[in-house]
């Protein structure tokens, strides 16, 4: 079978410190993987191999069959990564921060597709103020229009709910409902096991900078899951 | 042609930006204006020949409000993490260097073309007829400074300490550069030919075309973690 992410024997060290330590993922198509794990398991250095930002210490990564190495620009080009921090200018408008994302991506009709990717995320009232007057909700719901701008294939969501309130949570969890539609493969980490279980189709938790469980969510019991949770990440072994 | 249109995308943002902010503009301007005025105080005009002094003030003023200017340039990557953000669109690093580049040199050298004027004025010296090797000179000079400022503007965005850490890595290596632009500046202003200042200007060409190649070749490395 071929997969969208396949990572085998994936390491990453920092000096004496193993952040990563042999990971394997295979994630098919259409998958939202919801990885959990407490801080410092290398859930962001994970995610930042495999967006390129980071090259592994050792192990191969294949995105889309491709060779990280080999083929940087085009795997880059099918890859959105949101993250808590919004990657977004201040001092421009929401619509000129898309439209300078939209030409690094060679977005065709820039225009329209603004208008778009903002009115799916309802901004477009805010189109044309600074982004330092928006609220942490609304950055975050504009980093998801960034991402969503060259319609990328894989999107990286690192604790997207990082600093929202219950109703800019609410508002975000719909966003991410209405991502999953279509082949797009997502990847999110968070530390919110109720928020992860509610959109993911696969959910993994990573300890020590291992993956030590990994499972569809139809087999995964929800109502236990915290504890499964507890028990995964107290084991220690990992 | 796609390429530059992504570098000319990078100039664009910073400059609509500064239009907003003249957070960068205001800083090195209102600092090269202090630099002028307050060795035009501090030195008797009329017992000191101004053309003995005037190259190294007005390089003074140039290359230190040009730190101030570096120094900012890549904190507004800083911010809400842009520099990743940038890091993770398909685009060559090297375009992100060019386009940071072309912003810090657009931006000094609108300072210096305001700086010049209010140096004439203050240090009672003509330039009319010297007006376009003058103009070479501070390009060239310019150029070289920002090429490897830039540079290390990207390394040091990630150091505490980043505004004494910009001008001790930088000044080292810009001295020939700055040497050369205050000679060849002297030699004009006297009214020296200009097949006397060709000599400096060819170092300052040299040391321009070396440093943005090897900057441009090696941005990607220094930004990445």
């Amino acid at each position: 079978m071929d997969y969208v992410i396949d990572c085998e024997k994936v390491s990453k060290s920092y000096g004496n410190i193993s952040a990563l330590r042999d990971v394997s993922l295979k994630i098919e198509k259409g998958s939202f993987l919801a990885i959990f794990g407490p801080n410092g398991a290398g859930k962001t250095t994970l995610l930042k191999i495999l967006s390129n930002l980071v090259k592994p210490t050792s192990g191969v990564v294949k995105i889309n069959g491709m060779s990280l190495h080999d083929e940087d620009g085009e795997i880059r080009k099918n890859i959105g990564v949101v993250s808590h921090n919004s990657f977004l200018y201040n001092n421009l408008t929401p619509y000129e921060n898309l439209e300078f994302y939209g030409k690094m991506y060679d977005v065709p009709n820039l225009e329209k597709r603004i208008a778009d990717v903002i009115d799916e995320v309802g901004l477009t009232a805010r189109m044309h103020d600074p982004v330092r007057t928006f609220s942490r909700g609304m950055m975050q719901r504009l980093s998801i229009a960034r991402v969503l701008m060259p319609d990328p294939s894989i999107i990286y969501l690192d604790e997207p709910y990082t600093g929202l309130d219950q109703h800019a949570a609410m508002k975000l969890r719909d966003i991410l409902k209405n991502l999953k539609k279509g082949d797009r493969t997502i990847i999110m980490i968070t530390h919110n096991i109720e928020r992860g279980l509610e959109v993911c189709t696969h959910v993994a938790i990573q300890v020590m900078g291992k993956i030590a469980y990994m499972e569809e969510i139809e087999k995964v019991d929800r109502d236990n899951f915290e504890s499964k949770y507890f028990n995964t990440v107290g084991e220690g072994h990992y | 042609m796609n390429y530059l249109n992504k570098v000319w995308a990078i100039v664009w943002k910073d400059i609509r930006a500064e239009i907003r902010t003249k957070e960068i503009f205001s800083s090195m301007f209102i600092f090269s204006l202090l630099v002028l005025v307050i060795f035009n105080f501090s030195i008797d005009l009329l017992e000191v020949n101004p053309l003995d002094i005037a190259q190294g003030v007005l390089w003074i003023a140039f290359t230190f409000s040009g730190i101030l200017g570096l120094n900012r340039s890549f904190l507004f990557e800083k911010e809400n993490d842009c520099l990743q953000g940038l890091m993770l669109t398909p685009i060559d690093r090297s375009a992100i260097y060019l386009g940071k580049m072309l912003g810090n040199l657009i931006f000094m050298l609108i300072m210096e073309a305001i700086a010049v004027p209010i140096f004439v004025v203050l240090f009672n010296i003509g330039i009319y007829d010297k007006i376009i090797s003058l103009a070479i000179v501070i390009f060239l000079g310019t150029l070289g400074f920002v090429t490897v400022g830039t540079l290390f503007s990207a390394m040091s965005v990630n150091i505490k300490a980043r505004e004494v850490m910009l001008p001790i890595l930088l000044f080292p290596i810009v001295v020939p550069v700055i040497i050369a632009s205050v000679k060849s500046t002297g030699a004009i202003l006297t009214g020296k030919p200009f097949d006397d200042i060709i000599s400096w200007l060819k170092l300052i060409a040299v040391f321009d075309v070396v440093f943005l190649v090897v900057s441009f070749l090696s941005f990607e490395y220094i930004i990445e973690e």
